[in-house]
């Protein structure tokens, strides 16, 4: 198959790629190919190989070994600019803009300008304005980018890639941000640049975009290339997933659907500033009942972050309630939350989550200390023991609780996390994207542990902006949208609903729905 | 009484001094609004200065040349400064400690050579310093010629460079890119700019102002070299730099501020009101701090402020 390929004039053909980080390989001799006028989707696990692979067809990283030719010769593509001058454009997951500048000054950073030494703001933004017209965008170029969505801030990323002559776009996971409209938009934008003649390259670990856009696929696994696969109507789900994983994943998890518990969190009128001071949350309300999974959908920075951390006493509330059974909790210390069994699984792991540089034993106490003490002092052989049953109720791989917790895979520092949050038998969990940049092993047992605190009779606030997460966990369904609640749903909701309260339209159809 | 002591005179000269002694605060945080929008915090500008100044005092004592002078103080701020740009961008050392341990050193060093060259000597060398400039017609204008338009050219220099820095910033390529390079250096970095060229050359241009500034106090403000003769301003031009929001406009206000201060506490002394006259030295930091303070509720730091930047690092 590969040699058909080859015949055809591809605009990216990558022969033998190895890279080395210290002693890991992540790209083990690998080919890739890619033809113009195409979607080609490069699909894998976290850590298979895929971002390293198309950073180092980008320029930021150098191959140890291998061959790249752009259109038939062959390049030494040195760093990024020699990339862009070959035509070559890539979407970072992280957004590589600068948020106090505007849209056309992040665009200008990437050129020279036509005036010399003097910025060519004008002409630049007027190239803009047209250029996102053509391709079925609409933008603000003097607009700040930290005034911008997500979504708009990855339509300014598409867009300086495009104004820099990209004939071949990289995006890597463009749609992990997005709501199911605005990936529609995307799509859109994609299938008029393939029609255009350009190569895209969609970086994704999600097979339903790999089967409505992409026409061929390649797929990484630990760093080597598992196969090459083109996609049409025959192509599944459960085939990708096996070239990906390696084995058979079910996602299926029981769902009862109903609420069991009674009120357990009542949050009412809730008014909370963001670290910008403006207000992330504006008349929020909310109530969690106990063995139920309350998902909390919605698009990134509309308060979810503030939210979770005003319940669990970490941020100063301005206005309203949060109450716990009958009594009060809002603008207590944390301590309260914690003895009152509200445990908090927060969204960054190696910032809020964990003390990077602390031993796993310490991580796992963390909430803890004064149970495990002697006389004031440390008590080491009780953290021991705890560590131990923790190390195999939660199957964290470790080589022993000394380990630091940065020398850990994110999977196995959830795990911590997850040991040290539901080793208490919480009442109330929230869960603050708790599968975020984990892969589909690691993602299942989280889910799964989440499912399991539940049936213990947690009451579980699950915010995620992977909305197919949301959808197969849920018991019930809130859409958060700047800082208030648009509507709550039950569980087996349409998509498409959740996706317009997403984006802060009121629904019509609610009403039929219940 | 008082109204014997707040004349228009005294006003009018409070305020032409003013203008005087905001500039050697001036031009230090110019430079270091380039450097700081680069993302460099460099500590090390009172040595700077301090360099600048017996640089550009030796230049002008053997050559005659005022202009060689601020030459020569340019030259060896910026070489200075090459020190700060290897530690905090080649060795990615932390800004912190680099620039404490540079202003240490420079300290000891300009005293070093200033004994070198010139020896002990019951009275201190003194140069002949820059002349009062008098711009023709509108120095003849009453109150505002003597505020504005009787200085020597340095001061002149430095109130146009605030708009210079400003255009740089702003309106051209290169500003862009130094902020880029604090800001976001990888986003920088991927748009094939070398973020370690642009931060080298923010340090340096830092180092040049400083430079300039330590000379003038050497040069033209006095015309003698004394050990403590930047006397702290340096370290007012970093906080300056940061608590006007890295703005160059801004930057010359909390210059002027401290001018003023200055130029009070000089001529209530000089009336001899009993206050101890430590106290009353204190004065223009103190109200620059607190002002500042006040004024920088809502500083925003550059993104990459004192972050060292690897292509490796995620």
């Amino acid at each position: 198959m590969l040699g058909e390929l080859k015949n055809k004039h591809n605009a990216v053909e990558m022969h033998n790629i190895v890279k080395e980080f210290y002693d890991v390989r992540a790209n083990d001799d690998v080919d890739f190919f890619v033809k113009n006028g195409s979607i080609h989707g490069l699909l894998g696990e976290n850590g298979a190989g895929k971002t390293t692979l198309m950073n180092i067809l980008f320029g930021i990283y150098h191959p140890e070994e291998g061959e790249i030719f752009i259109n038939g010769e062959k390049q030494d593509i040195s760093s990024p600019t020699k990339a862009i001058s070959l035509g070559i454009g890539m979407v970072h997951q992280h957004f590589m803009l600068a948020r106090p500048f505007s849209i056309v000054e992040n665009v200008m950073l990437g050129r020279k300008s036509r005036k010399g030494i003097l910025l060519d703001t004008k002409e630049t933004a007027a190239d803009l304005v047209a250029l996102a017209e053509k391709y079925k965008m609409k933008i603000d170029p003097y607009a700040k980018v930290w005034q911008l969505s997500v979504g708009e801030q990855q339509r300014v990323e598409i867009l300086t890639a495009l104004y820099q002559g990209a004939e071949v776009l990289i995006l890597d996971e463009p749609t992990a941000v997005l709501t199911p409209q605005e990936v529609e938009g995307l799509f859109e934008t994609l299938r008029e640049m393939k029609n255009d003649g350009k190569a895209i390259i969609l970086i994704t670990h999600k097979l339903e975009e790999i089967l409505s856009i992409v026409d061929e696929v390649t797929v990484l696994r630990d760093g080597s290339m598992i196969g090459h696969v083109e996609v049409n109507e025959n192509t599944t789900k459960s085939e990708l997933t096996k070239m990906m994983v390696g084995r058979d994943v079910l996602f299926n998890f029981n769902k009862a659907c109903i609420k069991t518990g009674k009120e357990k969190l009542v949050i009412k009128d809730l008014k909370v500033l963001n670290d910008k001071n403006f207000l992330a949350l504006d008349g929020f309300s909310l109530d969690i009942h106990s063995g139920e999974i309350l998902g909390l959908a919605g698009v990134d920075g509309n308060g979810q972050k503030e939210l979770c951390e005003a319940i669990t006493g970490i941020r100063p509330i301005e206005a309203g309630e949060v109450k716990l059974d009958t009594i009060n909790i809002e603008n207590k210390p944390p301590i309260v939350a914690i003895n009152k069994g509200i445990s908090h699984i927060p969204e960054d792991r190696h910032i809020t989550g964990l003390a990077l540089g602390w031993s796993l034993k310490k991580n796992l106490i963390l909430k803890t200390f004064k149970d495990n003490t002697k006389f004031g002092l440390v008590d080491e052989k009780k953290i021991e023991k705890r560590w131990k049953s923790a190390q195999v109720d939660y199957d964290i791989k470790a080589n022993s609780g000394e380990d630091s917790a940065k020398d850990l895979s994110g999977g196995n520092q959830q795990k911590v996390i997850l040991a040290r949050e539901l080793g208490s038998h919480p009442v109330i969990l929230i869960a603050n994207q708790p599968t975020r940049g984990l892969d589909i092993g690691a993602t299942e047992y989280v889910r799964q542990k989440i499912i399991d605190a539940k049936g213990d009779g947690a009451g579980v606030l699950l915010v995620s902006a992977d909305l197919e997460e949301i959808l197969q966990l849920s018991d019930r369904i809130a859409v958060i949208y700047d800082g208030k609640i648009m509507g709550i749903l039950p569980c087996g909701s349409n998509v498409k609903n959740i996706g317009e309260l997403m984006m802060g339209k009121k629904l019509e159809v609610e009403e039929n729905e219940k | 009484m008082l109204s014997n002591i707040f004349t228009v005179s005294f006003f009018v000269s409070l305020l032409a001094s003013t203008i005087r002694l905001a500039t050697p605060i001036l031009l230090p945080a110019l430079g270091q609004t380039f450097t700081q929008r680069a993302g460099i915090l460099n500590l090390s500008v009172e040595a700077t200065m301090t360099i600048g100044a017996v640089a550009g005092f030796a230049a002008t004592f053997f050559s005659g040349s005022l202009w060689l002078g601020i030459l020569s103080g340019m030259v060896f701020g910026m070489l200075y400064g090459l020190f700060m740009a290897i530690l905090s961008v080649t060795l990615r050392a932390n800004q912190v400690i680099a620039g404490i341990t540079l202003n240490i050193l420079g300290a000891g060093l300009a005293v070093f050579f200033y004994r070198v060259i010139f020896g002990i000597q019951s009275l201190p060398p003194q140069v002949e310093p820059f002349k009062m400039l008098k711009i023709p017609f509108l120095s003849d204008i009453p109150f505002i010629g003597v505020i504005f338009f009787q200085h020597n050219i340095i001061v002149y220099l430095a109130f146009i460079m605030v708009i210079v820095t400003w255009f740089i910033l702003e309106k051209t390529t290169f500003g862009l890119k130094i902020k880029a390079v604090g800001e976001n250096p990888k986003a920088a970095d991927s748009k094939g700019i070398s973020v370690n060229k642009y931060r080298y050359i923010a340090i340096l241009i830092g180092g040049i102002y400083a430079g300039a500034a330590g000379a003038f106090m050497s040069i033209g403000y006095l015309n003698i070299f004394t050990e403590s003769i930047i006397g702290g301003r340096g370290f007012i031009a970093v906080s300056v730099v940061i608590f006007a929001r890295f703005l160059p406009i801004r930057a010359m206000w909390g210059a002027l501020l401290f001018g003023v201060a200055s130029a009070l506490q000089l001529r209530l002394q000089a009336l001899g009101i009993d206050v101890a006259n430590q106290l009353m030295l204190m004065l223009p930091y103190a109200l620059t701090i607190i002002a500042l303070v006040l004024a920088s509720k809502k500083a925003e730091f550059p993104s990459a402020y004192t972050i060292p930047y690897s292509r490796k690092e995620r």
